[in-house]
């Protein structure tokens, strides 16, 4: 099939000329506005075919160009509501958790409707099944995908406004300007878009075309905006799903089996622990065995307490070098033969990481008589809705799903495990339960990022490299969150060649490009078996990214120190993408790159294209002994990232300083994924089961200096930002480290296999008991 | 069951609540008080971290009964009455200035900590140092640490 081009996009997105669109006022009471959400929805252009390598499928038509395809069906609208005061709300079907869309969101209708930006109210959406597949909060499309339809609405809630105004002050539209939620004519009468909204409402529904604002007319897009929830985040007032009151909700946790999703057999003291101080209930639930009561902690004591019959995991008795064997047994061959001194190659292991959030896994179910209510920070919420309805074996129209602000997610929330579990447990109790994970629950039997290989193989021939090949197989990921079935429905849709493959392929094809002129080039990924089942994976923000730049770019500094060239000119000289050699430039500027550094210390860096843009990391990392054996108690400490420099190009940025944000967290999570933070398989089960036993970014490990650019880009669309900034970190810090010590790493995290730097917990019980000491640390 | 009596936030609380509970879970479950957060319930991640009679603590990690009548908590909800006048406390204006919280779930510890660590310092009679900065525990699971490092130099000197 051929590709849409923007310009070609169906008639039936909405579309009329480079800036007319239409929406809808909606009939009934009040003034409500609408957009299809899948205005402005056209996949990318192919582009002219770079040569000498042949273009990648990301080049073309990316995962983005995907998600933001998979709206086009879309029937639903999108609404905004003026209210008496004036104020527009809006809820938005995406989930803020953390990254931003709620204050950037915010921002795009506050300037298309000439409204100050507090007046503006972003709730999040519940989930709304008419929408199919267009209420999925991943691969850093939210505001790709928005972009266009929701300021559609808020122009045509202006639009209504002036009309209503016009009448009311007897003048022509065209002589009416706006300006902070007033309209004004050329005599100085002016009506408050609270009076204008009670004039503009209409008895039933009509389209309405509209222009949207040039850019050289906003005023609060593309300037830095902090975020609208921060005075509730630092005030303990931001409500999370643990916080929401709901009547009869009790907290519940789960006791869980010592080995990988093993399942109970038989509790034994059933009696004895119901019981028990403040609980209420004791069930046995598929994932384990559920207790409810008055408060958290006699949870925890309960769970402690219970005596429980399991069966065995899903990986009984194997570790982390066995699931090593499945992959290298499932490695795809390279192509190109290995010739002597003209190959470069690099044989990469990463190891499975938690993608636990702070927040833990989390959920409110009220399940009653033929219906279920779910409150939760849920990504996929029609996805949860449906498989909640699944588990209790009623009709997806039964179950509601409120979502809740997340406190992170990092991929995690795509799943709704405790959205399931706590309908399980609401119904098996007969009664609401406010269910949380143990924070060791989570990375023990929570979501982790699928254990993967990669080798990479490049050739060179008369000074010029004439291959690069890479094998990527991992541990299969699973897809099961709705994208999957966004892949299944859609696969007619997909340029030719990617319909037969399976969906982590597909990602893997959509996502993963060599932006570099190195001949012929081949990616390829294989995983060493079919059985998402066995593991739980997901994204760990990103999936194949980060491994598969880390190991591609500490072979570009191979490729360069072989042809004796400097890694930033020879990347330059190498590189398709004029976007990703400005960014490299400019952060090779900012960071001093190339300038002297002591022995032991280096700086590294590295690039990364996706999202519709680029990114560069630049780092300065002390692996000198003292700095590396420093002492932190009950921590990794290790290699010190002195100094960062991250420059991005995200297209158009609508809120620079949110991009800002996000690369800082992005950095962390690369630096982490690099040098510290993994999850240890031994004998069926994860060892980690706290803060302390992963080491993901603390304070002793944050950079002393960090500093972003967010660089004016070319393109008048906004890219994807959540997940941008973690690739070509967890790159340039591997790049450093491999500088500083003399030695490429070739498994990540580096201290993988350094001796464990904590003691276990137990397994049985299966979380920890809280200290009772906590006055002798008061500081 | 037994009653407890302390003080939150500048008023006098009784509850009725085991003597064993630790006291996160009497503020959050039996009061309603969500500003401190579970992130580990074993004084690691440090989301709970509130004040003891001025002095950081992890709710977390004390039962009820370790503590008396006269004992001052003071959680999130309540550091803005720590000092005059009707507005936020310098650490949380500062938190603003520097727009550092992303999801937001660590952030009322993070500031509780950092308020704790300037009084710290103030009564050794110094100024914070990168190593303070550096052994501060608390986990951002968004990665903000730089941006807080800069927001607790900037309202340390604002209080």
């Amino acid at each position: 099939m051929s590709l849409h081009s923007r310009d070609t996009v169906p008639e039936r997105s909405g579309r009329l000329s480079r800036r007319s669109f239409v929406g809808y006022v909606l009939g009934g009471a009040g003034l409500v506005v609408a957009a299809d959400l899948a205005l402005g929805a056209g996949p990318a252009q192919a582009k002219g075919l770079p040569i000498p390598s042949l273009p990648q499928i990301p080049e073309i038509y990316d995962l983005n160009d995907f998600l933001t395809h998979c709206t086009l069906p879309t029937s639903g609208l999108i609404a905004i509501h003026i209210d008496e005061r004036g104020d527009a709300h809006f809820a938005l079907p995406r989930m803020e958790v953390g990254q931003g869309i709620t204050t950037s969101t915010a921002m795009l209708i506050a300037d298309e409707l000439d409204l100050p930006l507090d007046r503006v109210h972003v709730t999040l959406a519940p989930a709304r099944p008419e929408l199919l597949f267009n209420q999925l909060t991943g691969g850093s499309n939210t505001t790709i995908s928005t972009y266009t339809p929701i300021r559609v609405a808020a122009a045509v809630a202006r639009k209504a406004l002036l009309d209503a105004a016009a009448i009311q002050l007897g003048a022509l539209v065209s002589t009416l300007v706006t300006k902070r939620g007033v309209i004004s004519d050329l005599l100085g009468n002016t009506l408050s878009y609270g009076d204008a909204a009670a004039l503009a409402a209409s008895p039933e529904t009509r389209e309405v075309k509209v222009r949207l604002k040039p850019v050289a007319d906003r005023t609060i897009v593309g300037t830095p905006q902090r975020r609208l929830d921060a005075l509730d985040a630092v005030t303990g007032r931001k409500r999370f799903a643990m916080d929401l009151d709901i009547p009869g909700a009790l907290p519940t946790m789960v006791c869980r089996a010592p080995d990988l999703n093993g399942t109970a057999k038989e509790v034994r003291n059933q009696a004895a622990v119901e019981a028990m101080p403040g609980v209420t209930h004791v069930a046995i639930i598929p994932t384990g065995v559920a207790v409810r009561a008055r408060t958290f902690g006699q949870c925890i004591d309960a769970v402690r307490a219970l005596d429980v019959a399991w069966n065995a995991g899903t990986v009984p008795g194997r570790s982390a070098d066995d699931i090593l064997r499945e992959l290298r047994r499932a490695e795809l061959p390279l192509a190109v033969p290995k010739l002597g001194a003209t190959t470069v190659e690099g044989d990469f292991v990463f190891h499975f990481r938690s993608g636990s959030a702070l927040e833990p896994n989390c959920a409110v179910a009220d399940v009653r008589d033929g219906s279920a209510t779910i409150w939760g920070g849920l990504k996929s919420p029609i996805d949860a809705q449906s498989k909640v309805a699944k588990a209790l074996k009623l009709p997806q129209k039964a179950v509601t799903v409120n979502v809740v602000q997340g406190g992170g997610s990092f991929g995690r929330k795509l799943f709704s495990d405790a959205a399931i579990e706590a309908a399980h447990a609401s119904r098996a109790f007969g009664a609401p339960v406010k269910l949380m994970w143990h924070r060791a629950d989570e990375p023990r039997q929570g979501r982790v990022h699928p254990m993967a290989t990669s080798r990479v193989r490049a050739t060179i021939l008369l000074g010029s490299v004439a291959t690069f090949e890479q094998r990527h197989t991992s541990v299969s990921t699973d897809f099961t969150h709705g994208l999957g079935e966004r892949l299944t429905a859609e696969v007619a849709a997909l340029p030719t060649g990617l319909a037969n493959l399976g969906f982590s392929e597909t990602i893997f094809t959509l996502t993963q490009e060599v932006p570099y002129d190195f001949g012929v080039v081949t990616q390829l990924l294989n995983e060493s078996n079919l059985d998402f089942d066995r593991f739980n994976t997901s994204s760990v923000r990103n999936i194949y990214s980060p491994d598969v730049r880390c190991a591609n770019e500490l072979i570009v500094d191979q490729l360069a120190k072989k042809l004796k060239e400097d890694p930033v000119e020879f990347r330059l000289r190498h590189l398709k993408s004029p976007v990703v050699k400005r960014v490299l430039r400019r952060a090779a500027e900012l960071g001093e790159w190339g300038r002297a550094m002591p022995a032991g210390t280096a700086q590294g860096i590295a690039i990364h294209k996706e999202y519709k843009g680029a990114t560069a990391v630049l780092v300065e990392i002390d692996c000198r002994p003292g700095t590396v054996g420093r002492k932190v108690r009950d921590a990794v400490t290790g290699p010190r990232v002195t100094k960062a420099t991250v420059v991005i190009d995200c297209g158009l940025a609508v809120n620079p300083l949110g991009v800002q944000a996000q690369m800082m967290g992005g950095f962390s999570d690369g630096m982490a994924q690099a040098l510290s933070y993994g999850n240890h398989l031994v004998d069926g089960h994860f060892l980690e089961a706290s803060w302390d036993n992963s080491a993901y970014t603390r304070q002793w490990n944050a950079p002393l200096e960090f500093h972003c650019e967010v660089m004016d880009g070319d393109s008048t669309e906004p890219g994807g930002v959540g997940e941008a900034g973690v690739a070509a970190s967890m790159a340039a810090v591997a790049c450093a480290y491999a500088r500083a010590t003399g030695t490429m790493p070739t498994e990540f995290p580096v201290n993988f296999r350094a001796p464990l730097h904590f003691e276990p917990k137990p397994f049985v019980p299966s979380v920890p008991e809280s200290p009772t000491n906590g006055l002798d640390h008061v500081s | 069951m037994p009653k407890h009596t302390f003080q939150l936030n500048g008023e006098t609380v009784t509850v009725d609540v085991e003597d064993d509970v630790r006291i996160l879970w009497v503020l959050r479950d039996v009061l309603g008080v969500t500003g401190p957060k579970y992130g580990c319930g074993i004084n690691v991640c440090k989301a709970c971290t509130s004040h003891i009679n001025g002095k950081a603590f992890n709710p977390c990690s004390v039962p009820i009964d370790a503590i008396g009548a006269d004992d001052e908590i003071t959680t999130i909800e309540g550091l803005a009455d720590t000092v005059p006048g009707d507005g936020l406390h310098p650490m949380q204006e500062a938190w603003l200035e520097h727009d550092v919280a992303q999801c937001g779930y660590c952030q009322p510890g993070q500031i509780m900590a950092a308020v704790a660590l300037v009084h710290r310092v103030r009564q050794e009679g110094r100024a914070i140092t990168e190593d303070d900065l550096d052994a501060i525990r608390n986990v951002c699971r968004c990665g903000t640490y730089s941006r807080i490092r800069q927001a607790i130099k900037a309202g340390a000197e604002a209080m």
